[in-house]
């Protein structure tokens, strides 16, 4: 007997709705960064990171299509706020990912907390970020937790007297004043605080200064990307000729930049969560994959931010079967996580929602005809100094 | 102190010689070319390309900046600048910011974002210093300075000795008797516009060094060659060179003795000295 | 009435399809909903773009830095919300007069000099308010930007929401009034002696017309409407940073201006708009090199003229 119409009309509207219920929507992350502008290199380096991260894990996590939007903020906060409420608004995302700078950050806070949207930081690096919505968590790293190991290492090392160059903006301004508390609680001195405009600053006229100051040590800390401006300038006023050591966070010899900036930069040391060559195998195979994806780019910390990031989100992902539970449900599982990065080992605080890993000192030396930061100390596990207060 | 009357010295030559095809241009032709810094940048980079895939040495990199910017510059003023002489400043200033704009994100595509950073040779690297260091001489501030110098003399001598000088000082004059009296004023502009251009590649190849750069250059620094443009004049070469050498101390003097100030010393000095002499501190009156 | 007065007080009346274009506009965030915030960004730029036309399109300035006066409106804006009191109208009030006394001022600078003078002194100032925002970053927040700018709710009923439909009727409304506002100013007698000085300004002195205190005055008007674009960006994004300042804002208001036309007051909404679908159209495709495409634009804008672009059936011709 054939099927009557009517029983055939009811199979399938119930096969289609089922499917409708079976089949999820795909999973949106809003991935906001500065592609162009200054802050460019951050906004390449984390795109190809966490497209690196969605090739070698796939784009579907519990059931769910992972789809990635990435949006130009030029680095301006005004452009990152309206992306991010649009994206929020109009995309219906379920994750704001990115942030290549502390003030574009600090824009979109209240975007997360109203919209109760988890917030990925993956770039920037000031201590209060974290404190400016409930939503916000960060996998890149904090600039007082590198200060104060370096404001630990200098002083053991016969580095008593120092002048500190940082930009003039919250990592700068952390980086300053971390630092400067932790000589002093090591008997040492800062004895002058420089700032540089952030936006085109000029070294030149600074480093000078610092020159007639005759310091033991400079330390300089300036947004990715800038370093090898300062380095330059270091060298051609003859500063490491006179006795004066440079030191400063990881920014300054970022991977991004370090091999062009010429035997030069041999010696320095800074402290930093990573390193290219930081010798761990997941380490290695991350920078290979890497180098293979993007014509032979290396790396930096930037890139295992975003790396990083995307662990975070797939894994919470995975903890709420897909996302139930909404927002909130999301950041649940996003704090706690504990894992293996390039970097190192990882956590993310289940309380301040900041990262805790493991800081390390390092020396630029020459490997294999490339210069690279080569780790001779380390940290353990080092939380943000600036919430520990 | 002397070493940074000798940093500001440096500073101002350079920006002189990235900075006195615009004030010729714009003497010349009435023609405000924003994109002057793209010119200046376009040298930078060709040095850079030139060192880095090449394998050229960085002094042969230097001439062909000039000759590489000064053909482009001549190429594009006859097919497009030229189209664009009578029309209003705001359409030139928009046609000149269009032409930024292409550089800028040509260059980004190209090249990269990053900071390009040149390998001086290193006869260039060294630094001289003497009275203990009161005056450390960089080598290269040195033969920026240099450099500079023998160019601005050589200008000067084109300028008032030959027979083309003549025929230029003639049509920044009068343009119309000047082409009356017979002379090519098109072949005149041409060829200033591409001295020009190529005098502001010439300057980027030498300021790569100095000033950094990176595909936003010519948005960065166009502000100080029109700083030198609009106080020195454009009716003689000598106004720009000072308002380039005071610009050039006055920024590296306002960044170290007063830091929280720096920028800012220079834009009100230029607002002062404009509002005081709106036609240029060197001026000769008119326009 | 003589027939030069007649056909003057002719242009100054509205057409209809005014009326209805500006019925439509009114309508589009209830229409558009998912757009909103792509409209109140839209309506404040055309705002900017309308003070802009003043100074430029009426009395022929060449200004590249009217962002100094949408920076101070929208600080100041900021500013009065954060410390003194939320009431969204008392802050436009207030960001209003404050960029009109800074206008008042800077208009001394412009009166003199060629049109390269005029633009380094606008530039001047828009980079001098920049790095004194950056400096005085106690008060404004410095290159992090002004945080916690909490708005009240519009004539105490309307809060800004998410969505952002709140802000933009606010701004539509505000910009409205501001439109009939400077009609009738462009219409008015003070309007056409605008015009005269900026078609001859030897020739309109010599007829008597007082061109410095007519320059003054336009510029200060300017300022002060800049200034209320300003704040109602401020106000609608709850947050103010340097970037108010920017020179890439200067640039892009002219460049909008240019595109809609000069001279007529339409010509600023009209080329705010095409400038921003340009632009999402552009960036979504390529958000890394768009201002590639934006140069080039420009540069073919400039090369045809604009009269020739809107007319595709005139490019074979030689001008």
């Amino acid at each position: 007997m054939k099927t009557p119409p009517i029983i055939r009309l009811l199979t399938s509207v119930l096969f289609f709705s089922s499917s409708v219920v079976l089949a999820q929507e795909s999973f949106k992350i809003g991935l906001i960064l500065p592609m162009t502008g200054q802050s460019a290199s951050t906004g390449k380096q984390i795109e190809a990171a966490a497209r690196l991260y969605m090739a070698q894990n796939g784009d579907t996590v519990a059931g769910r299509k992972i789809e990635l939007i990435i949006k130009d903020d030029a680095g301006v906060p005004d452009a990152t706020k309206r992306t991010a409420q649009e994206l929020v608004v109009n995309e219906k995302v379920g994750v704001l990912a990115g942030f290549g700078l502390t003030p574009l950050a600090l824009a979109t806070a209240p975007i997360a907390t109203q919209s109760k949207t988890p917030m990925v930081v993956m770039a920037a690096a000031t201590s209060v970020i974290t404190e400016a919505s409930p939503f916000i968590v960060r996998t890149s790293f904090t600039l007082p937790q590198c200060a104060v190991a370096m404001g630990d290492w200098a002083p053991k090392n016969g580095i008593k007297r120092v002048v500190t160059l940082v930009s003039d903006y919250g990592p700068g301004i952390d980086a300053e004043r971390f630092f400067k508390e932790r000589m002093q609680l090591n008997s040492a001195q800062v004895i002058e605080s420089l700032r540089v405009p952030l936006r085109n600053p000029d070294f030149a006229p600074f480093l000078q200064k610092v020159r007639d100051l005759k310091p033991d040590a400079l330390f300089v800390f300036v947004p990715s990307g800038a370093g090898a401006a300062v380095m330059k300038q270091f060298l051609e006023r003859g500063m490491d000729k006179a006795g004066i050591k440079l030191i400063g966070t990881g920014d300054l010899t970022d991977d991004d930049q370090l091999n062009d900036m010429g035997e030069g930069a041999l010696g320095v040391v800074t402290s930093h969560h990573y390193s290219a060559a930081h010798p761990s195998a997941l380490n290695k195979k991350f920078v290979e994959a890497f180098k293979k994806a993007n014509n032979g780019l290396r790396p930096n910390f930037m890139a295992v931010g975003g790396y990083d990031g995307m662990r975070v989100i797939y894994e919470a992902l995975k903890n709420t079967k897909g996302g139930q539970g909404g927002g909130e449900a999301l950041l649940a599982a996003m704090k706690g996580q504990i894992f293996e990065s390039p970097r190192g080992q990882i956590y993310i605080d289940a309380q301040t929602r900041d990262v805790v890993h493991n800081i390390y000192l390092r020396r630029v030396e020459k490997k294999d005809g490339q210069l690279y930061n080569v780790e001779f100390d380390v940290i353990k596990d080092m939380k943000d100094p600036g919430k520990t207060k | 102190m002397l070493t940074l009357l000798f940093d500001g010295v440096a500073y101002g030559m350079l920006l002189f010689i990235l900075a006195i095809g615009l004030a010729v241009t714009l003497g010349l032709m009435n023609f405000i070319n924003l994109a002057h810094g793209a010119f200046a940048m376009a040298g930078g980079y060709v040095t850079v390309l030139l060192m880095q895939h090449a394998g050229l040495p960085f002094l042969a990199c230097v001439p062909l900046a000039f000759v590489f910017t000064a053909v482009a510059g001549a190429l594009l003023e006859v097919t497009l600048y030229r189209r664009m002489y009578h029309r209003s400043h705001l359409d030139q200033v928009l046609f000149s910011i269009g032409l930024t704009f292409m550089a800028v994100a040509g260059v980004d595509y190209f090249v990269g974002s990053t900071q390009q950073l040149v390998q001086l040779p290193a006869f260039l690297k060294g630094r001289t210093e003497w009275w203990d260091g009161a005056l450390g001489m960089g080598h290269y501030r040195l033969a920026i300075i240099g450099v500079c110098a023998v160019l601005t003399v050589v200008l000067q001598l084109l300028l008032v000795r030959t027979r083309f000088g003549a025929q230029l000082r003639a049509s920044v004059d009068n343009q119309r008797v000047a082409a009356g009296l017979g002379i090519d004023v098109n072949k005149v502009f041409l060829v200033t516009f591409a001295v020009g251009s190529g005098l502001a590649g010439l300057g980027g190849a030498l300021g790569a060094e100095v000033l950094g750069l990176d595909p936003v250059f010519p948005l960065k620094f166009m502000i100080y060659f029109l700083i030198v443009v609009a106080v020195g004049g454009t009716s003689s070469l000598t106004g720009p060179l000072l308002a380039a050498l005071l610009l050039g101390i006055a920024d590296v003097a306002g960044k170290y003795y007063i830091p929280k100030l720096g920028a800012f010393i220079v834009y009100s000095l230029m607002i002062a000295l404009l509002m005081w002499r709106p036609q240029g501190l060197f001026a000769r009156g008119g326009k | 009435m003589s027939s030069v007065a007649n056909s003057l007080s002719a242009s100054s009346k509205p057409r209809w399809w005014e009326f209805v274009l500006w019925a439509l506009l009114l309508c589009l965030p209830a229409l558009m909903p998912t757009h909103a915030l792509l409209i109140s960004e839209i309506t404040i730029i055309a705002l900017f773009a309308m003070s802009l036309d003043l100074v430029l399109g009426y009395s022929g300035i060449v200004s590249l830095g009217h962002a100094a006066f949408f920076g101070m409106g929208a600080y100041s804006a900021a500013l009065f919300a954060k410390h003194i009191h939320p009431d969204p109208l008392l802050g436009l009030a207030v960001a209003t007069a404050v960029s009109a006394v800074l206008g008042a001022v800077c208009s001394l600078g412009i009166l003199r000099g060629s049109d390269l003078t005029r633009l380094m002194v606008t530039l001047g100032v828009a980079l001098i308010l920049q790095e004194l925002a950056n400096k005085l970053d106690f008060i404004t927040g410095g290159a992090d930007g002004l945080q916690g700018v909490i708005m009240g709710p519009v004539l105490g009923r309307f809060a800004f929401d998410l969505v952002g439909q709140t802000a933009a009727w606010y701004a539509l409304c505000v910009t409205l009034v501001v439109f009939m506002l400077l009609r009738s100013v462009v219409h008015s007698p003070f309007g056409f002696s605008l015009k005269t000085i900026r078609d001859n300004p030897l020739r309109a002195q010599a007829i008597g017309i007082p061109v410095h205190s007519r320059l003054i005055a336009a510029y200060t008007l300017s300022a002060a409407l800049a200034g209320l674009a300003g704040a109602l960006q401020a106000q609608s994004s709850g947050f103010a940073s340097l970037d108010v300042f920017g020179f890439d804002r200067s640039a892009d208001v002219l460049l909008m201006l240019v595109i809609g036309g000069t001279g007529w007051l339409w010509g600023g909404i009209i080329g705010a708009v095409v400038f921003k679908v340009l632009h999402s159209l552009i960036a979504a495709w390529t958000p890394q090199y768009w201002t590639f495409w934006l140069g080039l634009f420009l540069v073919l804008l400039m090369l045809v003229g604009r009269e020739r672009l809107i007319r595709p059936w005139t490019w074979g011709h030689r001008a």
